[in-house]
């Protein structure tokens, strides 16, 4: 018997109830379901799928290598193009990426399930610690990589298999980024983001130094003296305000902030959640905070979206997910006021909203929500210092297509670029294209002075 | 409602289908849950000659290759001939056509190729009420290495010899079971038709092995790491089977000889295509092996279903209809032009058509019309070949076109000729050139 009792508290579930709701979202395939699944693929000719993946993995060649019985160089084609290719398949969201432009669409509304079969592929390599890569002969040159998340990690592995020597900084405690901090924890169970850390670092040549923040322990120039190339794969670090009286009272968070709680914690009973919730936003974040919350046993649980349904950054996929997890979704409501009680958050008053001639305007209407706990997911910023004249746009940083930012010697990557897409593999794809740049930029460079001369 | 029943060389059944000498067929139990099911007659597995019965092997006797699905597109055997009693078989055998007299029942025989055995055995099966025998001059493993099976029925003469004992010893109507392990299938037929069969079936399985294991490389089905090659049927022989029951249906020296069709018979489709080719009725095993004994239901409502809708009212008026189509290369009509159509609302844009015709043959597929990924004919270069077609995943989403005649056809840049021409008449042939002169 789980509770039901007002206010903000861990332990409304019994434990059992807590493990089967933060198992794995979709159980991996068995053999046997790999073997059907990976039969329903065309092997298409260019095949639509392998342009939409932002790291252009040859799909219809991995999924024909699971099915003539070949795991392990399925795996590899995978790697080869991505080197986080195991989180991608927990998290991508297939739906409007690869799966969308699965030809089965057309045919029968039905894609070859392409995610888990990547996941199929890359588990069996990873349980069997099957790596493909060999450092290249040493170069000398040593690179810096600011940030451990998927960029930053992608742009260290293809750096350290050129032969390059990479010192990561991460100012949390632990590598991985959002894969660690960011997730929701039904998506990657059993510290699959810690093993994949393990996994690409096992390259080797490669240093991590966790607890050292750009700006705080160090500053870009400082890297830029002492590095060869520096890669800012920073990922945004702030959040946005919701910009209302009380925002800050006792019981209103940041979404990112119980997410990554989450994450960290072992059995989620501990993590403290209000029997009525009200998330505020409508992107995966959102969806993240709204759908856990009911899974740590919130009674009630409302996503406000100030826009409608079609507006959504949240695919559809999601938005389905969370309705069945017991979510509601409303849309078209802005935040106006956090109701107070005894100082702590009683429910939150909204606008209704609607377009104007395109415009975001209020009706003048207005209605109240209860809730004891209120959840702030609308949008992330990016927040850096000790960037020095690093050309800023839009509060992102401004690269060229391979990643070279305004300042020789560095590229960044992922979310803290313009242009980023909020997506792992969109950040793993920036990552590995970047290092492939500084490893063209490294050989177009005068060659390092030989020993022996 | 069509009228399935079948009247095969003076055998009756209540339809066409039968389930063929094999291990469905071996015992009353499964032949009686067959008739229950619904099939019109079966040939009892084959009985050898009187004393201690063979032996089969105790590990696999099968093997198989699959297609998407693990659908099971060809099985290979390596299991002889009945095992059991020669009289135990005997005894089953009268009971079973005791209590379905209706239905047909063949005896499947196989004896050493000496007169005496044959004329041993005979009375004694005509003794169980049989309605006919089927010599087994097929099976490709085992027995074949002991001269019997494909052994015989790789030898025209002893063909013709085993069939003229037969005709000698019994009144049952003979069916000569032939093995498509041979160059050329009329030359047993014409020695099976000259020693006085009353019929000829066919195909026997093929030699064949199915895999091998990677592992322990022994073929498989594997036998304490060694196999052996074994008899191939299944979907993935019927190709080869048509041709076979058609060359002895269009043979002018066997040409109206009763033919019963095996080979990868899975519905009532391929059922319809052996009758079509000749065919006076046919024999199923790896269908019912894959499926179970109900599948002839569907057998039979689809081929009354096919009869109705075009207005067959019985296999007669089927039973080779598609012979006289079947001709040599040499006279197929030159002037018949087609050209490769894509459906583009039903093409889900696969690219394989594409691919297939860009790399392997003619260049007749576009990739992207106006920088749009989009699969079109260039009719210029396309030159007919169907190989679109045969990859497309989708049926029907692209056919073939036969331009008109007088149309423009843009790849020779000539109108299509309107009059029939083959090869024979063509001026690129020297026989022709010399016929001319």
């Amino acid at each position: 018997m789980g509770t039901t009792q007002s206010g903000i508290l861990g332990g409304r579930l019994p434990l059992k109830e807590y493990e089967d709701n933060f198992s794995d979202l979709h159980p991996p395939l068995d053999k046997h379901e790999a073997l059907v699944a990976s039969d329903r693929c065309y092997f298409c000719h260019d095949a639509p799928c392998m342009t939409a993946c932002p790291t252009s993995i040859d799909i219809p060649m991995f999924i024909r290598q699971i099915a003539t019985g070949n795991p392990i160089g399925s795996a590899k084609t995978i790697f080869d193009q991505n080197i986080l290719g195991g989180m991608c398949a927990r998290v991508c969201p297939t739906e409007t990426l690869c799966e969308q432009a699965c030809v089965r669409n057309t045919a029968e509304e039905r894609p070859v399930e392409i995610g888990r079969l990547q996941r199929y592929a890359t588990d069996i390599a990873m349980r069997e610690n099957k790596q493909f890569y060999v450092r290249d002969a040493s170069s000398g040159r040593r690179a810096a990589v600011v940030g451990a998340g998927p960029a930053g990690l992608a742009c260290a592995h293809r750096l350290a298999v050129n032969g390059h020597d990479v010192v990561v900084y991460d100012a949390r405690e632990k590598s991985g980024g959002l894969n660690e901090y960011g997730i929701a924890a039904y998506k990657s169970v059993d510290d699959f983001a810690q093993k994949e850390v393990d996994y690409v670092l096992s390259i080797g040549g490669i240093e991590v130094r966790h607890g050292q923040a750009l700006g705080r322990d160090f500053s870009l120039a400082d890297l830029a003296e002492q590095y060869d190339a520096v890669f800012l794969g920073l990922g945004l670090a702030g959040v946005n305000a919701l910009r209302i009286e009380d925002e800050n009272a006792e019981g209103v968070q940041d979404a990112v902030d119980f997410i990554a709680a989450l994450r960290q914690s072992k059995t989620k009973a501990d993590i403290p959640v209000g029997r009525r919730v009200v998330v505020l936003g409508g992107g995966m974040t959102a969806i993240d905070a709204a759908v856990q919350a009911k899974l740590l046993g919130a009674e009630e649980v409302t996503i406000c979206y100030r826009r409608g349904k079609e507006h959504m950054n949240a695919s559809e996929f999601e938005q389905d997910l969370a309705t069945s997890k017991g979510v509601t979704i409303r849309h078209w409501l802005q935040p106006k006021r956090i109701a107070l009680r005894d100082g702590r958050v009683a429910g939150i008053e909204l606008d209704y909203t609607t377009l104007d001639n395109g415009k975001l305007t209020t009706t003048g209407e207005t209605g109240i929500i209860a809730a004891d706990q209120v959840f702030k997911a609308i949008g992330q910023t990016f927040e850096a210092s000790g960037l020095g004249a690093l050309q800023i746009e839009g509060g992102r940083i401004v690269t060229d297509a391979e990643g070279r930012t305004s300042l020789d010697k560095v590229w960044a990557g992922g979310d803290c670029v313009l242009g980023g897409e909020d997506l792992t593999v969109s950040a793993v794809a920036m990552g590995r294209d970047a290092a492939e740049s500084i490893n063209r930029a490294f050989a177009a460079a005068q060659p390092l002075a030989s020993a022996v001369a | 409602m069509a009228d399935l029943r079948n009247n095969f060389v003076g055998i009756k059944s209540p339809n066409p289908f039968w389930l063929a000498s094999a291990p469905p067929t071996d015992k009353a139990y499964n032949v009686e849950r067959a008739f229950k099911a619904g099939w019109g007659g079966v040939v009892w597995k084959t009985l050898g000659e009187e004393g201690p019965p063979v032996v089969n092997v105790n590990g696999p006797r099968y093997g198989a290759i699959w297609g998407a699905d693990r659908r099971l597109l060809g099985l290979n055997n390596i299991e002889l001939i009945t095992d059991r009693d020669l009289y135990v078989n005997l005894r089953e055998m009268k009971q079973v056509k005791m209590n379905w007299p209706d239905r047909a029942l063949i005896a499947s025989i196989m004896v050493p190729c000496e007169e005496n055995a044959w004329k041993a055995i005979l009375p004694l099966v005509e003794e169980t009420g049989a309605d006919g025998i089927e010599l087994n001059f097929g099976c490709p493993h085992g027995m074949s290495e002991r001269g019997m099976g494909s052994a015989v029925g790789q030898v025209p003469e002893y063909i013709e010899m085993v069939v003229r004992w037969c005709k000698q010893y019994t009144r049952m109507p003979v069916i000569t079971k032939l093995t498509p392990n041979i160059t050329d299938i009329r030359k047993p037929a014409r020695a099976a038709k000259a020693g006085g069969t009353d019929a000829v079936s066919l195909i026997n399985t093929i030699n064949s092995i199915t895999s091998v294991n990677l592992d322990t490389f022994s073929p498989e089905p594997s036998i304490d790491g060694r196999g052996s090659h074994g008899g191939y049927c299944g979907p993935a022989v019927k190709p080869i089977a048509l041709n076979m029951v058609a060359e002895i249906a269009r043979d002018p020296e066997t040409h109206g000889l009763p033919i019963s069709g095996i080979g990868g018979i899975t519905t009532w489709r391929d059922a319809a295509e052996f009758l079509a080719l000749g065919a006076g009725n046919v024999q199923v095993c790896t269908a019912a092996m894959t499926y179970g004994f109900k599948i002839v239901q569907e057998m039979i409502s689809g081929l009354s279903d096919w009869m109705d809708a075009k207005g067959h009212r019985s296999l007669d008026d089927i039973c080779g209809r598609a012979v006289p189509n079947v001709t040599d290369w040499q006279y197929l009509n030159l002037n018949y032009v087609t050209k490769a159509k894509i459906d583009q609302d039903a093409c889900i844009k696969c690219g394989r058509c594409h691919i297939a015709c860009e790399d392997t043959s003619h260049q007749a597929i576009t990739q992207f019309v106006n920088g749009v990924r989009h699969f079109e004919v260039i009719e210029e270069e396309c030159v007919g070949c169907n190989l679109c077609v045969d990859v497309c995943p989708v049926s029907n989403c692209i056919i073939m076109e036969p331009l008109a005649a007088g149309a423009l056809d843009k790849r020779t840049g000539k109108p299509v000729d309107p009059n029939y021409a083959n090869w024979t008449t063509h001026p690129n042939n020297p026989m022709a050139r010399q016929a001319a002169e």
